[in-house]
C-alpha cells in the first residue's frame, strides 16, 4: 500500500520533528546565561533556597547536560512535560484541560477562513479587473494589515459595549449555568466574535492566494485545451482551474497552521477565551516557564499533526503524488 | 516524390471548407509590430491537409487562434477580414455560438502534449467532457465510445487506459489522447499546431501517420501548422508559406517544394538540412578526447518507505574524438547523449570509466578541467547571464585563467569578429540580441578560451532553420580555421548529416552503432538506426538545388 | 522594454504607499523635534478625548499625550522591523544559498533544521524567547529574526536550485570560475528580485509581531511602542476608545503601505507578468 507507507513515513518524520523541537526547547531554557533554576523559578521573589535545591535535584541539574537532555526527552516521549511551578499540577494536565477550547476556536476559524477566503478569491479571479475584484483585493489587503488584537478590541467596543450584541469575554456565561442545547448556543454566542476576527485575517490571506493561484493556472496549456473543446467558461473555472489552483492552497494551509495557532494567544487574551493561548498569557504574567515551554511543544505538535493531515489530503487530491514522493 | 493525395471526390475547389479572407489581427501597442497577421487570405478544403509553414513570429499560430475564437482577450483582436466556415463568417458569431463550434465542428491539438491535459482528471473524464457537450450520455455508452475512440488511435488496452491519469502516459500517448479528444465529435476541420515538434522522431512518424489516416477516414480538412519542411513533405497536400504576418506563397505541395517562387520560400528550403549532404574529412591519428567505459546510473533517492528507482543513463560508453573532426552524437530523448556530453565537461559526474583529454586523464576529484575543452549550450536565451555585459562575459574566463585584461579584451573582439558580430557588442547586454546572435556570442565565449575541443549540446535545436544554417556554417568554418574538434550532440539526423564526419548512435545509455556518416546512412546495421532513418520526415523529398539569392 | 523602476513608478498605489512610508519615517526620525518631551511624561489632564485641550489624539489615564507616544513609537516599530528583517535575511539567504547551491546531504541537513524552526508557531516561539531573555529591544529583535529567517531560507534555496541549473551558471562552471564567485555574481543577483519583495513584506510582519509582543507586555519597558499603547488601553476601552484606536490605525497604515510597496515591487520585478510576445 503506497499511501499507507507514505502516511507512516510522514508520522515517523513528524515524531522526529517534535523531538527536535523538544531539544530546542531544552536548549532555549538551559543555554540562557545564569542559573537555570533561577530562570525557571522566575523573578517572583518568593523563592527560598530549599525550593531551589529541590528544583535543582528534581530537574537533575547536578548531572551533565547530555544526561539532563536524556531525562527531558524521556519525559517528553512519555507525555511528561514537567510540573507547573505556580499551579503545582503536571503541565500536560493543565494544557490538556485547555485544549478543547483552543481546538474549537482554531478549527472553526480555519474552516470559515478557508471556505470564505477561497470563495472570495475565486470570485475576484473570475471577475478580474472589475469593481468586485478591486473591492475584494482592497478588503483583503486591509484585513491583512490589521493587528488581530486591535481588531478584537474594536469589535468588543462596537458589538459588545456599544451595541451589546455579543458577550465580550469568556466562553460561557458564568452566571447562567446553561444545560444541553442552551449551553451549546451560549458557547456559539461567545465563539462568534473571536472566531470571526481570527478568521477574517486568514480569510484575507486565502483570498489573495486563491486569486493568484487561479490566475496562474488559467494561463496553463490544459485550460487552453478545455477552451478549444468548447466547454462553458464557468465549467472550466470550476472543474479545471479551481481544482488545480487548490493544490498550493492545501500546502499553504499546512504552513499557515502555525501562524493561526500563534494568533490564538492574542485573540484568546483579548476575548478571555479559556484556551491554550490565554494560558500562555497567564503563564507569561506569572513567569510559569514550565507551562510556557509545554505550550511551545504542544502547539508545535499540533502544527506537525495539521501538516500531516494536509499532506494526506494532498495525496488524495493529486494522483501524481504517489510516484513523486 | 510523393504522389498528390487526391481526396474523396469532392469538388473541393469550388466550396472551401474555410476561407480566410483579408484577415488582420492587431497586436497591442508596444509589440514589435502592429499586426500579427496583415490582410492574409487562403483557403482550407475538406479532404486535404493544408500546411501553414513559417519561422517563429510569422503569425501562423495567431491565425489558428483567430479561427478558434481563442485570441488572448482583450489585448489581441481581429481588426479586419472574414473567416468563412462553410460560407458563414465565424467572426460574426457570438461567443456562446462559437463554443458549440469549438470541439465539435472545428477542433484543435497543440504542440506540448505533456502539459495540454489536466493532471487531475483521468483521460477518460477529459474525453467525456467533449462527448457530453450536447447533453449527458448513459455511463455504459460513454465508456464504450471512449474505448472505441482510444482503440482508433491505436492506444493499448483502451478499456483500462481511460481510467489512467495523464502523468502515467508518454508524450506520444498523450498526443494520441489529444487527437482522440479532438476527433470525438467528428469535426469537419482539425487544426494541428506543431503537433509533433515536441516529440521524438519515431513517435513523430507515428503521429503523422495517425493524422493522415484519420483525415482520410473522416474526410475532414486539416490545417497543419509547422516550421519543418521535412514534415511538410511528409504530410501536406497544399502549402501556405507565411513570413512576418503575410502569406508569401501558396500552392500545391509539388509546386512549392520543388519549384518555390518567392525568395523567402527559396531561402527557407535552401536552408533545410537533408540526409543527402554528407560531410567527410580525414582526421588525424591522435585522439584529442578519449572516453573509455564510462557508466552512470541515476538513482532517485529512496525515502524512508519509498522504493528507490534506478535509471542506467550511460552503460559503458567509449569513443575517441580526433583533431579536426566533428562527431555527431545522435539519439532520441532519454538516450543519454546529453548526459554523456555533460559528463565530459564534469557538469554531471560519472560512476566509473575514464575520460582523457590530450592523453591526460581528467575527472579525478578536485582536478580542474583544462580550459581547452569548451561547451556550447542549447538555449541561447538561458546561456548568457542577463545582468552581465557581453564584454565581461567574454573576458571573465580568460582573465580568471591568468590572461592579462588587455589581451583578453582584444581576444574577445577577435572572436566576435570570427562569429560575425561587431565589436560594439562588447558594451551591450544579452537581451539586446536575437536568438541566433546570442548563440554566436555563446560560441565566441567558448572560443575565447582557445579550446581544441568543443562540445555542442543541441546547439542549433532552438533556432529557426535559416539561422540554424548560419550557425552550422560557422561551426564548420571554425573547425577548418582553428583545427578544433567538435562533439556535436543532436536529435536531428538531418542536421547531423550536414556537419558530422562520424556518428555515434545512442539508445538507452548505449552506443548501438558508430561509423562514418555516409556509411551509416547508406547502410545502417542496427535495427534502431534503421528505424531512426526511416522516421526522418521528408526523407523521400529530394529538395531542389536552389541558388541562394540573398 | 520597460525597466523595473519605471514599472514601479507607474503603479499609483505603490507610489502613494512609498510616499506615506517616507512621511512615517520622517516623523519617526524627527520625533524628538516634534515632541521634545518624553512620551512617558504627563502633559495634561487624564482621559482627554481627541482634540480636547490641545492634544490632537487625546490623553491617556495618566495624562500622557497619545500623539507623542505615537510618533515616538514609530521609531521602535520601524527600527525593530528593519533590523530584525536585516538579520533574518542574513541568516536566511546564507543558509538557503548554501543548501540550494550544494544540494545533496548539505541541503538535507539544512532543510531539516529549517523545517524544525518553521514548525514552531512563530508568535509562541517569539514569546518564549523574549520571556526568557527578558524584554528589551535586543531580545525582541533577536526573537523576531529567529522566527522569520526560515521562510527566507526556503525561498532562496528554491531560487538557487533553479538558477543553479541555468545554462549561464553552467557556462561559468565550464570557464572554470570558482563556486563562491558563481554564487555571488551569477546566481545571487538574479535571485534578488523575490528576496527584495519578501523583505518588504517581512518588515510588515515584524512590525505586526512587535506590536503583538508589546501588547502582551513583552515590549521594551524603556521605550514606548504602538503595541504597548494598545495593551495599556485595553481595560479603558469603554472610557477612552481613542487610547487604543489611534495606535492601531498607525500600525494598519504602516503595514498596509509596506504591503503595497511589496506588491508594487513584485509586479515590477516579476518577468512573468510582462505581456508575452505573440
Amino acid at each position: 500500500m503506497n499511501r499507507l507507507s507514505y502516511l507512516i513515513g510522514r508520522l515517523v518524520k513528524g515524531v522526529f520533528v517534535i523531538l527536535a523541537i523538544g531539544v530546542l526547547a531544552f536548549l532555549v531554557i538551559r543555554l540562557v546565561p545564569g542559573d537555570p533554576v533561577a530562570v525557571i523559578a522566575g523573578k517572583s521573589g518568593a523563592v527560598d533556597a530549599e525550593y531551589m535545591d529541590n528544583l535543582r535535584q528534581k530537574l537533575g541539574l547536578d548531572q551533565p547536560l547530555v544526561v539532563q537532555l536524556g531525562i527531558f526527552l524521556k519525559g517528553l516521549v512519555q507525555g511528561d512535560l514537567g510540573q507547573s511551578y505556580r499551579q503545582g499540577a503536571p503541565v500536560s494536565a493543565i494544557i490538556l484541560e485547555r485544549l478543547p477550547a483552543t481546538l474549537l476556536l482554531t478549527l472553526s476559524a480555519s474552516a470559515i477562513s478557508i471556505l470564505l477566503g477561497v470563495l472570495a478569491g475565486a470570485m475576484a479571479a473570475r471577475r478580474r479587473g472589475t469593481w468586485a475584484d478591486s473591492a475584494i483585493g482592497t478588503l483583503a489587503l486591509l484585513f491583512y494589515a490589521t493587528p488581530l488584537f486591535w481588531m478584537g478590541l474594536m469589535a468588543i467596543l462596537l458589538f459588545s459595549l456599544v451595541l451589546g450584541w455579543f458577550p465580550a469575554f469568556g466562553m460561557v456565561s458564568a452566571d447562567m449555568r446553561y444545560e444541553g442545547i442552551r449551553h451549546v448556543l451560549d458557547v456559539l454566542h461567545h465563539l462568534i466574535m473571536p472566531m470571526t476576527i481570527l478568521g477574517l485575517f486568514y480569510m484575507a490571506v486565502y483570498a489573495r492566494l486563491t486569486r493568484a493561484s487561479m490566475l496562474e493556472v488559467s494561463e496553463m496549456d490544459f485550460v487552453r485545451t478545455a477552451r478549444a473543446k468548447g466547454l462553458p467558461e464557468s465549467y472550466i473555472t470550476r472543474r479545471h482551474i479551481l481544482r488545480n489552483a487548490l493544490l498550493p492552497i492545501i500546502t499553504f494551509a499546512g504552513i499557515q497552521a502555525g501562524h493561526l495557532i500563534g494568533g490564538t494567544v492574542l485573540i484568546e487574551t483579548v476575548f478571555g477565551w479559556p484556551g491554550i493561548g490565554r494560558l500562555a498569557f497567564d503563564s507569561l504574567l506569572q513567569r510559569d516557564y514550565p507551562v510556557l515551554l509545554g505550550i511551545f511543544i504542544v502547539t508545535s505538535a499540533m502544527v506537525v499533526i495539521f501538516n500531516i493531515l494536509t499532506d494526506l489530503l494532498y495525496t488524495l487530491v493529486d494522483p501524481r503524488i504517489e510516484v513523486n514522493k | 516524390m510523393r504522389p498528390m493525395n487526391v481526396s474523396s471526390g469532392q469538388s473541393s475547389a469550388a466550396h472551401p471548407l474555410l476561407e480566410v479572407r483579408g484577415l488582420t489581427v492587431a497586436l497591442p501597442e508596444g509589440a514589435d509590430r502592429s499586426n500579427a497577421v496583415e490582410e492574409i487570405s487562403y483557403q482550407l478544403h475538406s479532404g486535404k491537409i493544408t500546411c501553414i509553414v513559417g519561422e517563429s513570429g510569422s503569425g501562423k499560430s495567431m491565425t489558428a487562434n483567430a479561427i478558434m475564437g481563442l485570441l488572448p482577450k482583450p489585448h489581441v483582436k481581429v481588426s479586419a477580414g472574414q473567416l468563412l466556415f462553410n460560407g458563414s463568417d465565424l467572426l460574426a458569431r457570438p461567443d456562446s455560438e462559437m463554443r458549440t463550434v469549438r470541439g465539435a465542428d472545428i477542433s484543435m491539438i497543440f504542440q506540448e502534449p505533456m502539459t495540454a491535459l489536466n493532471p487531475l482528471l483521468t483521460v477518460g473524464e477529459q474525453i467525456a467532457e467533449v462527448l457530453c457537450k450536447n447533453g449527458p450520455l448513459p455511463r455504459k455508452e460513454l465508456r464504450d465510445r471512449i474505448t472505441k475512440l482510444l482503440a482508433d488511435m491505436n492506444l493499448p488496452e483502451p478499456e483500462t487506459l481511460q481510467d489512467s491519469y495523464p502523468f502515467r502516459l508518454s508524450g506520444g500517448q498523450r498526443q494520441r489522447i489529444m487527437i482522440a479528444m479532438a476527433l470525438a465529435l467528428n469535426p469537419k476541420l482539425l487544426i494541428a499546431d506543431e503537433p509533433t515538434t515536441a516529440l521524438d522522431v519515431t513517435t513523430q512518424k507515428q503521429i503523422l501517420h495517425l493524422i493522415r489516416e484519420q483525415q482520410k477516414r473522416h474526410g475532414m480538412g486539416v490545417m497543419f501548422i509547422t516550421h519543418d519542411f521535412g514534415v511538410v513533405a511528409e504530410i501536406a497536400d497544399h502549402i501556405v508559406v507565411m513570413e512576418k504576418g503575410e502569406v508569401v506563397e501558396e500552392g500545391s505541395v509539388e509546386a512549392v517544394l520543388n519549384s518555390p517562387q518567392h525568395p523567402y520560400t527559396r531561402k527557407l528550403i535552401a536552408a533545410v538540412p537533408t540526409l543527402d549532404d554528407h560531410a567527410s574529412t580525414t582526421p588525424s591519428e591522435v585522439p584529442l578526447l578519449s572516453v573509455q567505459n564510462i557508466c552512470k546510473t541515476f538513482k532517485t533517492r529512496s525515502g524512508m518507505f519509498t522504493k528507490k528507482r534506478e535509471v542506467n543513463a550511460l552503460r559503458s560508453v567509449s569513443f575517441d574524438l580526433h583533431e579536426g573532426e566533428i562527431i555527431g552524437l545522435v539519439g532520441e530523448s532519454g538516450s543519454g547523449k546529453s548526459t554523456l556530453a555533460r559528463s565530459v565537461m564534469q557538469l554531471s559526474d560519472i560512476d566509473s570509466g575514464k575520460i582523457a583529454i590530450n592523453g591526460e586523464q581528467i575527472g579525478s576529484l578536485g582536478q580542474k578541467l583544462p580550459s581547452f575543452i569548451q561547451f556550447v549550450f542549447q538555449d541561447p536565451y538561458a546561456s548568457l547571464n542577463p545582468r552581465r555585459r557581453i564584454g565581461s562575459a567574454l573576458t571573465i574566463g580568460p582573465i580568471h585563467h591568468g590572461v592579462p585584461k588587455a589581451e583578453a579584451i582584444s581576444r574577445a573582439r577577435e572572436m566576435l569578429d570570427v562569429v560575425g558580430l561587431d565589436a560594439s557588442a562588447m558594451d551591450r547586454f544579452p537581451h539586446e540580441f536575437s536568438g541566433g546572435q546570442r548563440q554566436r556570442i555563446g560560441i565566441a565565449r567558448a572560443l575565447t578560451m582557445q579550446p581544441r575541443v568543443l562540445i555542442a549540446d543541441e546547439a542549433v535545436s532552438a533556432l529557426d532553420v535559416s539561422v540554424q544554417k548560419q550557425v552550422l556554417r560557422l561551426l564548420e568554418d571554425i573547425r577548418l580555421k582553428m583545427g578544433i574538434a567538435i562533439l556535436f550532440v543532436t536529435h536531428d539526423l538531418r542536421v547531423a548529416a550536414t556537419i558530422c564526419h562520424r556518428l555515434l548512435v545512442m539508445r538507452k545509455g548505449e552506443i548501438v552503432e558508430e561509423g562514418p556518416t555516409r556509411e551509416i546512412f547508406e547502410n545502417p546495421k542496427s535495427e534502431y538506426t534503421k528505424s531512426l532513418l526511416e522516421a526522418v520526415p521528408g526523407k523521400n523529398w529530394h529538395k531542389p538545388v536552389l541558388e541562394e539569392r540573398v | 522594454m520597460n525597466s523595473p523602476l519605471s514599472l514601479f513608478f507607474g503603479n499609483r498605489a505603490a507610489v502613494i504607499a512609498l510616499a506615506c512610508l517616507a512621511v512615517i519615517t520622517l516623523l519617526a526620525l524627527g520625533a524628538s523635534l516634534i515632541y521634545p518631551q518624553s512620551p512617558w511624561k504627563m502633559v495634561g489632564a487624564p482621559f482627554q478625548p481627541p482634540a480636547w485641550g490641545g492634544h490632537l489624539m487625546g490623553t491617556d489615564m495618566l495624562g500622557r499625550d497619545i500623539a507623542a507616544g505615537l510618533v515616538h513609537g514609530a521609531r521602535v516599530s520601524l527600527l525593530i522591523g528593519l533590523v530584525s528583517t536585516a538579520i533574518a535575511l542574513l541568516i536566511g539567504v546564507g543558509i538557503g544559498a548554501v543548501a540550494g547551491y550544494f544540494g545533496g546531504l548539505v541541503d538535507d541537513i539544512l532543510m531539516r533544521f529549517t523545517e524544525v524552526f518553521q514548525t514552531i508557531p512563530s508568535l509562541i516561539f517569539a514569546i518564549v524567547l523574549v520571556a526568557i531573555m527578558g524584554p528589551s529591544i535586543n531580545s525582541i529583535v533577536i526573537a523576531i529574526s529567529v522566527v522569520s529567517w526560515p521562510s527566507v531560507s526556503r525561498l532562496v534555496r528554491a531560487e538557487f536550485m533553479t538558477l543553479r541549473r541555468r545554462e549561464y551558471v553552467e557556462s561559468s562552471q565550464v570557464l572554470g570560475l570558482p563556486g563562491w564567485r558563481i554564487m555571488l555574481t551569477d546566481i545571487l543577483p538574479n535571485a534578488m528580485a523575490p528576496v527584495i519583495v519578501t523583505a518588504t513584506l517581512m518588515v510588515a510582519t515584524a512590525i505586526l509581531m512587535e506590536s503583538g509582543l508589546s501588547f502582551l507586555g513583552l515590549g521594551d519597558p524603556d521605550m514606548i511602542s504602538w503595541g504597548y499603547q494598545i495593551g495599556a488601553a485595553r481595560t479603558m476601552l469603554r472610557a477612552a476608545w481613542w487610547m487604543s484606536f489611534f495606535p492601531g490605525v498607525a500600525i494598519i497604515i504602516t503595514v498596509l503601505c509596506l504591503n503595497l510597496v511589496g506588491e508594487g515591487l513584485s509586479d515590477a520585478l516579476n518577468p512573468n507578468l510582462k505581456r508575452k510576445k505573440p
